[in-house]
């Protein structure tokens, strides 16, 4: 029973090759060709020859020869006070609007996971935001700020926060807060479903049992919730982080970057140099300086998850 | 959490106050929207901003539906649509393969899938542009299903792959035993059990697809071929005084996300820990 | 004729091997179990023959035809799943003619051996429904009747009766061993619970670790387990096993006492219904009784041994005894089984 007879190493090619389950190897790349292909073409390919255009220099009299100038574009963007300025609100950008996103849609979750009369028709309501498609959240949010038909600048001034019921997007010191402000309506949902699901997916018994051991609302939850959400919620937000980061639409249909550059973050910024000066060099050096950014924040949170899967 | 005895009414009173509120920071723009849309033009100026208007008018949206906002109505149409198609096919055939094969190099694959989520596609804009100038592309709409394709791929897989790990693979072995090719076990067993997965990819993609404008302003600018948000927008910046039909315009627009929204609602937490691009 | 033959049969997992050196004949009609706790590579087995996992190595025939390569749709076997992998969109009767369906047989036809398969399984009045409107037992029926329907040459279940309450499986089980009785089809039975193998089988196979430990019929298993591993997996309650030093054509155990055991034995197994409390003619050994549990048709004694240490007697009826109790427990002769340092049977 303990001889060994030679059994052809795992893995070897009559192991795995073996007439009849050859496509066991080739299935699944059939299966997974279409979307390959298509993502290498559109997205692979493409990056690979933006990293290209960032060493290159784009006239708009003669678009078809772009020269090669080395890392021009670069030291350009680094005496480029806007993509400094726009380096710095996107800092400004993720964090607010991350920040009320989270707590509010925090307080949204935790109320829709108790019960209440009518919870199905709220929650579809309070969700109705996801589904707007964001240039009209844009547009709307940027009619909602105008004094002719907005009622915003209104209140605004009626509770002293403005002298004048003016447009607050036409000011460089406040414009930034338009979008946020769209961006943080937009954004409570996908933290409240999220959240929500986490909290229900907490056994119900630990409840119980912490409130036979006698404990206060408060007390179950920083013991119980907190402690059971806290990886998912720490990853879940730094990921968004990136995703808001990179997110202009808002900020491109309701300001276009302006007035004066204010409210430009790197990735409006990157589409009004390619999109309003076709100066593609330019744009393609922004977006590896971004992508690097983005990287170095990557490794970052891969640290972070790995310590916190650990524990 | 229905607890035995001690109501607090104080608590309860707070709690029905903040999800009135939560109701209402959802509703208001919205309402907003339509206010304004339904709003007859000579009030705008007078009753511009209050709350309820004193007359209430169709003639916003008679006056944009016989425009040229139908042609980029139908445009946005056709581009999500065919988009969400594409899309649902290709992504459910490779969701397919990661739910049901182990291979090598699928945890690579997986990873190259994530990351693209994560990058800001705006990154590749200028590429893209110059890429469709040269095929001679630029200004159709065949351009942006392929783009709007390619960048929902990722996400549409993952989300294909959890419903197809919702099915368990004893089925189609099972149909293979009673005599099933793949292919077979495929059409007969498992499309009919992921045909709610399929209609949810669907939608996400669908929705995904009707409010991408970045790379919509970029790569068409001819009329005809304008998608909805495009023609918003061009239009907004053309004559931005008609308030009342730019905002009937915008409430067409949310019809069909609206739609979708409605049908994908069971779908929700499946779409968003998949990744969603929409957010 | 569906004879199985499997030579020098191995599967890995990458570098993982999961069965190896699996050498096993079943003759055509004949019913085989596959036993072994969980993990040990049963199921894999029973992919193999279905042909769902590809064979590592070695060779697999049915019939005398090499099987290897052959797809599952070719190979005509039946088999109920453990979670009985009903369709869940399709009826009952669809779920039973399916592979009718498939073979392209026209609907007309189907209807007989359907309503037959129901019929014998006590789902005629099922036949619309869906799977999810039945109960458990009902599943794991539809899921036999789809196999019956095929008439296939093999059947292959794989813990058919594992998600049933007990009540249920004690049914099911008579239900499954009067169909091979009457369709004498070739079976191929997975399962981890020894009664089932016992009274189910013509012969078991027991499996641990990936390898195949004794092939034989029910009572070969129980009177000559060929190791301590079968000695302990096949019978209940389970044998007791003491160690104990060699000396002159016996085992001294550790209170002193010594059992007759061939030379080699370190160690020797009795089942708890072949401890007497009489003398047998085998020397006793002095136990104190620590619990008593009385089943009514027997009773079971579970003792310490000082030295030795704890022992089951399970004897027939009721005893007048009471925890405290110091008995002596004999085993009777010829019931002893010697194992040696490598824990083979001697
Ligand atoms: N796809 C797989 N990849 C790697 N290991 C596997 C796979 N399937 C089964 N195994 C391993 O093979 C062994 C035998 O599994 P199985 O045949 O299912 O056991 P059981 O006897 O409980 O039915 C187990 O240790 C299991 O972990
Ligand atoms: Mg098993």
């Amino acid at each position: 029973m303990t001889t060994h007879l030679p059994t052809p190493v795992p893995g070897s090619l009559r192991g795995r090759l073996s007439r009849g389950y050859v496509h066991l190897a080739v299935e699944p790349w059939l299966y997974l060709g279409p979307a390959l292909a298509l993502i290498g073409l559109v997205i692979i390919v493409p990056l690979g020859i933006g990293i290209g255009y960032s060493f290159r220099e784009f006239s708009l009299l003669r678009p078809n020869d772009a020269e090669w100038v080395g890392l021009a574009n670069y030291r350009d963007l680094w005496g480029d006070a806007k993509f400094w300025r726009s380096l710095n609100n996107t800092l400004v950008w993720t964090f607010a609007s991350l920040f009320f996103q989270f707590f509010l849609g925090l307080g949204l979750a935790l109320l829709l996971n108790t019960a209440f009369v009518g919870k199905k028709l709220v929650q579809a309501l309070v969700f109705l935001p996801w589904a707007v498609p964001t240039f009209l959240i844009g547009l709307n949010f940027s009619w909602l700020f105008n004094p002719v038909i907005g009622p915003f600048p209104h209140w605004m001034f009626a509770l002293g926060i403005l002298d004048e019921p003016y447009n607050i997007l036409g000011n460089p010191e406040t414009a930034l807060w338009g979008p946020i402000l769209a961006n943080v309506w937009y954004g409570v949902p996908f933290f409240a479903i999220t959240l929500l699901a986490a909290l229900s997916s907490i056994p119900g018994e630990l409840y119980e049992a912490a409130e036979i051991d006698g404990a206060s609302a408060w007390q179950k939850f920083t013991k119980i919730t907190l402690p059971f959400l806290g990886p998912m919620i720490a990853i879940t937000v730094m990921l968004r982080a990136i995703w808001i980061a990179n997110f202009a639409d808002l900020i491109y249909v309701m300001t276009g970057g302006g007035p004066a550059n204010s409210t430009q973050i790197l990735s409006s910024y990157i589409f009004t140099t390619a999109f309003r000066k076709l100066d593609f060099g330019h744009a393609s050096a922004i977006a590896v300086a971004l992508l690097i950014l983005l990287m170095i924040y990557a490794t970052l949170l891969l640290f972070v998850r790995s310590k916190l899967v650990r524990t | 959490m229905a607890a035995v005895g001690r109501r607090r009414p104080l608590l309860t009173a707070g709690k029905y106050l903040a999800l009135a509120g939560y109701v209402t920071f959802a509703l208001f723009p919205l309402y907003w929207l339509v206010k304004i849309a339904m709003t007859p033009e000579r009030l705008i100026y007078s009753e511009g901003t209050r709350l309820w208007p004193s007359a209430a008018t169709l003639d916003n949206f008679r006056a944009v539906l016989g425009s040229d906002f139908m042609i980029f109505f139908m445009n946005s149409v056709i581009v999500s649509l065919s988009t969400a198609a594409i899309c649902a096919a290709i992504a459910g055939a490779g969701g397919y393969a990661f739910s049901r094969f182990q291979f090598r190099g699928k945890r690579l694959v997986a990873a190259l899938l994530l990351l693209t989520q994560m990058f800001p596609l705006l990154m590749i804009i200028a590429p893209i542009y110059r890429i469709v100038a040269s095929l001679g592309l630029l200004n159709t709409l065949t351009s942006l299903i392929v783009v709007y394709t390619a960048f929902n791929i990722p996400f549409a897989t993952f989300l294909m792959q959890s419903f197809f790990d919702g099915i368990p693979k004893d089925l189609e072995e099972a149909a293979m035993i009673d005599g099933c090719t793949r292919a077979q076990a495929l059409r007969k067993v498992i499309l009919p059990l992921t045909l709610p997965g399929l209609g949810a990819t669907l939608g996400f993609v669908f929705t995904a697809a009707w409010s991408e404008i970045l790379f919509a302003l970029m790569l068409v600018k001819s009329e005809s071929t304008m998608t909805f948000p495009v023609g918003l927008l061009s239009f907004v910046s053309k004559f931005s005084v008609d308030w009342g039909q730019m905002m009937a315009a915008g409430v067409l627009a949310l019809i069909p996300s609206c739609l979708f929204f409605a049908f994908i609602q069971r779908y929700l937490v499946q779409g968003l820990t998949s990744g969603a691009v929409k957010g | 004729m569906a004879d199985m033959r499997f030579s020098g049969v191995a599967k890995s997992y990458g570098r993982t091997e999961v069965l190896r050196d699996i050498d096993l004949e079943v003759a055509d009609g004949e019913f085989v179990v596959l036993v072994g706790p969980s993990g040990c590579g049963k199921s894999t087995l029973l992919r193999m023959i279905a042909g769902l996992e590809p064979i590592s190595a070695g060779e697999f025939t049915i019939g005398g035809r090499r099987m290897n390569d052959v797809a599952p749709r070719d190979r005509d076997i039946a088999m109920v799943f453990q979670s009985y992998a009903l369709y869940p969109h399709m009826s009952v009767a669809r779920n039973m003619g399916f592979p009718m369906e498939i073979a392209r047989r026209p609907k007309t036809e189907r209807v007989g051996p359907v309503g037959q398969a129901a019929e014998t399984l006590g789902l005629t009045r099922l036949l619309d429904r869906l799977p999810k409107a039945l109960s458990g037992g009902q599943r794991q029926r539809v899921a036999m009747g789809r196999a019956l329907v095929r008439e296939p040459k093999a059947f292959l279940f794989d813990e058919p009766l594992s998600n049933l309450d007990a009540a249920l499986r004690v049914e099911m089980r008579l239900e499954i061993a009067r169909l091979h009785q009457r369709l004498g089809t070739t079976t191929v039975y997975v399962t981890h619970d020894q009664v089932e193998a016992m009274t189910l089988a013509d012969r078991i196979v027991v499996m641990n670790g990936g390898l195949i430990q004794q092939v034989g019929s029910p009572m070969d298993l129980y009177d000559r387990p060929a190791n301590r591993f079968v000695a302990g997996f096949i019978g209940s309650p389970t044998m007791n096993l003491v160690a104990g030093t060699a000396e002159g054509g016996g085992l001294r155990l550790g209170d002193g006492t010594l059992w007759p055991a061939p030379p080699g034995t370190v160690e020797l197994g009795i089942r708890p219904e072949h401890l007497s409390l009489a003398p047998t003619g085998v020397p006793g050994v002095r136990a104190e009784l620590q619990v008593v549990e009385r089943l009514g048709s027997d009773t079971n004694l579970f003792c310490e041994v000082p030295g030795v240490g704890p022992l089951l007697a399970r004897v027939n009826g009721n005893v007048d005894l009471s925890p405290g109790a110091v008995i002596e427990l004999a085993p009777e002769d010829g019931r002893l089984h010697a194992f040696d340092a490598g824990g083979g049977r001697l």
